[in-house]
């Protein structure tokens, strides 16, 4: 049997992705199964106690409160970035690009330098404070750093490019004349919204959406410069696993979680838009 | 009907000025902060480059620019080769297989925090020695994810039967790959090699699990990490003004090269 | 005569400095199949788009049933549009689709699926009510927003280019069917379309436009035997063209001969002018009494199974003449390439344009 050409040309890549993530990845996922050595290091015992941790109630917070930080800045990216992907698509077709490109361009800038403009201006003599003393604010300097609303401004600052890119693409590719069917059949700008518009660009939101959510909940860097390590997060729980407490197992089995996680968001992202275009309407009931 | 888009217009112009500012008014601030004659990181007091001058002058920064730039030149030019065949195989297969696009797709939405720590495993398990040229490993898996996306979107409108028509007039596949397919993939390509420069640069989690020890293999990124932990100094300002110039001139180049690729 | 649903007073649209209507007056009757023909770029879609209410006119005003509407928006109409791309909502089915009118007027939901129903019927579509319109083939998607727009039972129906997206063979029968419907449900039916054959099928009355102006609004037949300029009459079905200058009662052309026709009123002595012959007027050998008469030779023949075009090269013209014989006359007269042949037509047949 002779290989085809285009497996040939793909076997480099597929190896060293084998190779550098889908073998490692496996490995952190098997090492979740085993237990902690007594200084550091895995002892190669199977256990199933790392799981039990993470559901622990201890562990379990920390989970629901990322979850929770997570959610809010996801729920705020997806308002705002929708708002501006729509405004962006209803802009003159020649502007359009030109528009998404700088909407986006902040994205490709380094994460940290983006997180690091925040403190720059939420810290006690940033340009937040100079502007409240600028209107007649003589009190103390507020403080707005390492709080939770700086972690989720950071989040919102730092996804929402990516939010914005994800709604503009089923915006732009939206038939106009669907929206003007409707408008002609008698429905009102907001119906048309509600009933068209909204459930045929819901894959681009749910994708937006997911992604928001599973790079918020596993970030570290956000929680630990705008949040001070005061609220962690379960990427900076699986930093510390790894980095500080040395349990590695532990680590491992949050990175499992995190990665479940993802798997089930991507499903129900999958299956929701898989809905949106199946979904037909409900006649209405009588009034 | 005419009133009405207009309100709406405006409300667009509004929302448009708005999430703009939202985007640029932090990095502008940092920008403008970096040209702050004052050793107060965050108080005006007249225009001045010493910031600038005090970097070049940073044996620290400059080792760890150095380590950045031999990181991101080496994962960038082995993901280009690898993630162009991928894509050229990708689109050429016959069979579409969901477990091959979720391979290709991996690399691109797994959390950082989880590839690093799954790498940083693996090496330690292996017992081995980590530093740039881990980092090079490790960058590489993304960055090939990422060229391959790019080049399989100007692929979706190639013109296959031109390739039909080559080996028609009698020339080799090879030949072929050289004289049709390649010179008309070229900006996709230059343009991926350039995402992946710009993703490689600023890359900072994975960069992190797989250095290693000590601070022979510090990136950039790193760099900047431990210097922000410390606190705000002008000297960040400039530094983050010079990496966000570097990162947007690539990317402007690579978009001016593979128009519409942000729009995918 | 019925009365004027929908009149068009003096309406025009300019985008910036381009004029794409320019002051077009039309008065469309109860119960009319009403056809707004030109080429591309004429303004037809723009005129029907201030019809629906897409577009505010920038002059002049349109009336439905005597009340000015030119700024009511397009859901306050009862004026619906079957969109060229039918533009049916993919994410519903085809009995939501065509429910989705009704709903928008708060209909109880009885009401809706029993007029739902009967228009599944009328459109013959009831056995795919709950398919998604991309589980359709193009002709019953037509159907679909055909009936999607029906059933709000609108004063005025517009339809842009409804059998664009059809092939050939498939919109001869949609044009019958159209006009079958139309028929069934009596609603004004006011169709776009750059296809003049479709307009002279369908049409009760057409109107021609062009560069955003109107050229002629009358009967298919009268378009067509009394067009009226030269634009026209090449635009709607096939003519022959030939170029000169008035000289008695007819155009003196290329060769010097002088072709015999009725002179529209005004014409001077002199004035350059173009005469115009229909292909199916002109007859091959013509007997005596014919007052146009010519030689020519035959440079191509084309058959169509009805009939045989013949392109004659004649010393009217620069063009060669396009002459429509029957298959029965060519299987009398066997025809070839290079024969020569007398052509002939009488001066009632003869239009003669200003040039």
């Amino acid at each position: 049997m002779t290989t085809s050409r285009p497996t040939l040309l793909m076997m480099p890549a597929l190896a060293w992705l084998i190779g550098l993530m889908v073998v490692p990845c496996g490995l952190v996922l098997a090492l979740a199964f085993f237990q902690r050595g007594i200084y550091g290091g895995v002892d190669y015992t199977f256990t199933l106690e790392n799981f039990a941790k993470v559901v622990d109630p201890l562990y379990a917070g920390i989970f629901l409160n990322s979850a929770r930080i997570a959610g809010t800045a996801t729920l705020i990216a997806v308002v705002i970035g929708y708002a501006a992907a729509y405004a962006i698509a209803s802009c003159r077709r020649s502007l359009q690009p030109v528009l998404l490109f700088f909407a986006v361009l902040p994205f490709w800038s380094n994460y940290l330098i983006r997180t690091y403009a925040w403190i720059v201006l939420l810290n006690r003599e940033g340009l937040v404070t100079q502007m409240l003393r600028w209107f007649g604010y003589t009190g103390e300097p507020p403080s707005m750093l390492y709080t939770e609303g700086a972690v989720i401004a950071g989040l919102v600052y730092n996804y929402l490019p990516f939010v914005i890119l994800a709604c503009y693409a089923p915006l732009s590719r939206l038939n106009p004349e669907l929206a003007e069917a409707s408008r002609d059949l008698g429905g009102s700008a907001f119906t048309t919204f509600r009933r068209i518009i909204l459930p045929l660009t819901m894959p681009g939101i749910a994708a937006g959406a997911v992604f928001v959510f599973v790079l918020s909940i596993g970030n570290f860097v956000t929680p630990a410069l705008l949040g001070g390590g005061r609220f962690q997060m379960i990427g900076n729980l699986v930093y510390d696993q790894f980095l500080t407490a040395n349990d590695w197992p532990f680590g491992a089995a949050l990175a499992a979680a995190l990665i479940a996680i993802m798997m089930l968001l991507l499903l129900v992202q999958g299956y929701a838009s898989d809905r949106a275009s199946t979904r037909s309407a409900p006649v209405r009931e009588d009034a | 009907m005419a009133e009405r888009s207009a309100a709406a217009r405006r409300s667009g112009t509004t929302v448009l000025v708005l999430v703009f500012a939202f985007l640029y008014v932090p990095i502008a601030v940092l920008v403008a902060l970096s040209f702050n004659a004052g050793g107060l990181p965050t108080v005006w007091s007249g225009f001045s480059t010493k910031w600038y001058v005090s970097l070049a002058s940073n044996r620290d920064i400059l080792h760890a620019a150095l380590n950045t730039l031999i990181v991101a030149v080496a994962s960038t030019i082995i993901a280009t080769l690898l993630g162009t065949l991928l894509a050229i195989g990708v689109e050429t297969r016959r069979r579409k297989g969901t477990v091959l696009e979720a391979l290709v797709f991996a690399p691109m939405i797994i959390p950082d925090i989880v590839l690093a720590v799954a790498l940083l495993s693996f090496f330690s398990m292996l017992n081995v020695t980590m530093g740039l040229h881990t980092i090079v490993l490790a960058h590489v898996v993304f960055n090939l994810a990422f060229v391959c996306a790019v080049v399989r979107a100007r692929l979706k409108s190639f013109d296959w039967s031109i390739t039909e028509a080559s080996a028609d007039l009698g020339a080799s596949g090879f030949t072929t790959f050289r004289r049709v397919t390649l010179p008309v993939i070229l900006p996709a390509v230059v343009a991926g090699a350039l995402l992946a420069f710009t993703l490689s640069v600023d890359e900072f989690i994975i960069a992190f699990f797989t250095a290693g020890a000590g601070r022979a293999s510090t990136t950039l990124p790193m760099q900047i990490y431990s210097m922000i932990r410390f606190g705000i100094t002008p000297e960040i300002n400039a530094l983050a003004t010079l990496v966000m110039a570097v990162s947007v001139i690539a990317l402007a180049i690579s978009q001016r090269l593979n128009k519409g690729m942000v729009g995918q | 005569m019925s009365r004027p649903v929908l009149e068009i007073d003096q309406v025009s649209k300019r985008f910036g400095t381009l004029t794409a209507v320019d002051g077009v007056s039309l008065s469309i009757r109860e119960n009319e199949f009403f056809a707004l023909l030109g080429p591309s770029g004429c303004g037809k879609t723009t005129l029907l788009r201030m019809l629906a209410g897409f577009e505010t006119p920038t002059g002049g005003r349109i009336l439905l049933d005597g009340a000015d509407v030119s700024r009511v928006p397009p859901n306050r109409r009862p004026v619906n549009l079957m969109f060229q791309s039918y533009a049916l909502f993919p994410h519903m089915s085809v009995r939501a689709n065509i429910a989705y009118g009704l709903e928008m007027e708060g209909r109880p939901s009885a009401e809706i699926r029993k007029r739902v129903d009967d228009m599944l019927a009328t459109t013959q579509l009831g056995g795919l009510a709950e398919r998604k319109p991309d589980q359709l083939s193009g002709g019953q998607k037509q159907r679909v927003a055909l009936a999607r727009a029906l059933i709000k039972r609108p004063r005025v129906l517009l339809l842009d280019e409804p059998l664009g997206a059809l092939d050939k063979k498939l919109r001869g029968d949609m044009q019958i069917e159209l006009k079958r419907l139309q028929h069934e449900v009596g609603i004004t039916f006011i169709v776009v379309t750059h296809d003049q054959e479709e307009a002279l099928v369908m049409a009760d009355r057409m109107a021609v436009l062009r560069d955003g102006r109107l050229l002629q609004c009358d009967t298919p037949h009268a378009v067509y035997e009394h067009p009226a300029d030269a634009f026209v009459a090449g635009f709607i079905g096939v003519m022959n063209f030939a170029a000169g200058m008035i000289a008695g009662q007819g155009v003196a052309v290329r060769d010097g001969s002088i072709i015999a026709g009725a002179l529209p009123e005004g014409m001077e002595q002199g004035a350059a002018a173009l005469a115009a012959i229909r292909p199916e007027r002109i007859v091959l050998f013509p007997d005596e009494e014919t007052a146009n008469r010519t030689t020519g030779r035959i440079e191509a023949l084309a058959y169509h199974g009805l009939d045989l075009q013949l392109h004659v090269r004649t010393p009217l013209a620069d063009k060669p003449f396009l002459v429509r014989i029957t298959a029965d006359t060519a299987d009398r007269r066997p025809l070839a390439v290079g024969d020569p042949v007398e052509l002939g037509w009488s001066a009632t047949d003869t239009r003669i344009f200003r040039n």
